[in-house]
């Protein structure tokens, strides 16, 4: 479990240790509603050990890295970084792809920009 | 004044709007933007994975072909601006990022983030300065109500982007009263639009854009302008009933009387 922290933290470059549990990233997260697990539980379930709930969340698929999180953390933390680290730790698993290129042509319409497919593939793929 | 200019995907295909209007207002108002050759794209998103360095490789390229030109790097794009201003600002501070991307690049003078990243915006307001817009506008906006939306990526995190108030922007309210506009301030400017999510999830997107849609309908806007294509894409194809949305370039061109003379 310890091993799992450490990778986590690594990633992320931030401290989960550093929270004093304000709220304000879970206040300030347009995504609340559409997460299981909202931002000051992402920190806190890092800091004690259950990523493997957080791995199976689909929570990390919705944070968009909007970064309101970041921007009003006052022990700068920043929950967005944690996220991310945790989709990443998934996705970096063989055969763990959030999303796949074949799935790419269904999803297109006549406006979508290039930029939602490109930003899509480096959340979501490696 | 030249400038390197790096377009980015999007402007090449989707965005043109964004791209050729831009790009005829900075004629018209005496600075030139240069295209990089052989620009890579930024990715469309900042990767913020400290163990990372491939994802953060075109950005580099990007920033030191502008050094060595001894050129200002400029984008329009607010998702590529947004993620070569911040690993521009890796490269300056993260030795660590710095050495890595560097062993592997072995360009002829190492990166260390010595060019200057600026957003369009940036140049209008720091460099030409809104007043001096305001004396070239032909065709002022008069009486049109607009609203900016900022969106997330210009602004934050502050600390790395140092665009402007992160909580009460104004570059671009100073933009449209420039052209003559009245500008509308309205609370969801600076919130997000649903970004990529829109592509496995529609509804979530929609849900957001139809509240960023009530609130500056509410505070009376009359239409939005915005820099970043994927802002652009949400606020127009998944809004209910949502208000039309252009690009600031388009304003811009507008305003200046450059649209008319290529239309001509």
């Amino acid at each position: 479990m310890n091993d799992m922290i450490q990778t986590i933290e690594r990633i992320a470059g931030v401290n989960p240790r550093k929270c004093m549990k304000c709220g304000k990233c879970s206040g300030a997260c347009p995504a609340y509603d559409e997460m299981e697990y909202h931002p000051h539980q992402f920190v806190d379930m890092v800091e004690t050990g259950r990523i493997d709930e957080l791995m199976h969340s689909k929570g990390i698929y919705t944070c968009l890295s909007c970064f309101a999180c970041v921007e009003r953390c006052p022990r700068s933390v920043e929950p967005a970084k944690i996220i991310e680290a945790v989709r990443l730790a998934v996705i970096r698993q063989q055969g763990q792809d959030h999303l796949k290129p074949e799935q790419i042509p269904g999803l297109l319409d006549e406006d979508l920009p290039q930029q939602a497919i490109t930003s899509a593939f480096r959340k979501y793929r490696k | 004044m030249t400038f390197s200019y790096f377009p980015g995907c999007t402007l090449k295909t989707k965005a043109q709007d964004l791209d050729r209007w831009g790009r005829a207002a900075a004629k018209a108002l005496g600075f030139e933007l240069q295209e990089l050759p052989e620009w890579q794209c930024c990715g469309a998103v900042y990767p913020l994975a400290k163990d990372e360095i491939a994802t953060k490789l075109s950005s580099v390229r990007a920033l030191a072909a502008s050094r060595d030109l001894g050129q200002e790097l400029v984008t329009l794009c607010s998702a590529c601006h947004h993620v070569i201003k911040r690993v521009n600002g890796d490269m300056q501070n993260d030795k660590d990022i710095q050495t890595k991307v560097n062993n592997y690049l072995r360009l002829e003078t190492p990166y260390t983030g010595q060019t200057s990243v600026l957003h369009y915006l940036e140049v209008l307001r720091d460099r030409v300065g809104f007043d001096e817009i305001a004396k070239r506008v032909k065709h002022p906006l008069t009486g049109r109500k607009i609203g900016a939306y900022y969106g997330c990526l210009l602004l934050r995190p502050s600390k790395e982007m140092g665009f402007d108030d992160p909580e009460n922007p104004s570059i671009i309210e100073d933009f449209l009263r420039a052209l003559g506009a009245e500008p509308v301030v309205y609370a969801m400017r600076n919130e997000y639009c649903g970004g990529y999510v829109t592509i496995e999830n529609k509804s979530y997107a929609a849900k957001q854009v139809d509240r960023i849609m009530e609130n500056a309908r509410a505070c009376g806007a009359q239409m939005l302008v915005t820099a970043c294509p994927l802002c652009l894409y949400n606020l127009s194809v998944n809004a209910t009933d949502g208000l039309p949305v252009q690009y600031f370039t388009q304003l811009l061109a507008e305003a200046l009387g450059v649209k008319e003379e290529e239309d001509a």
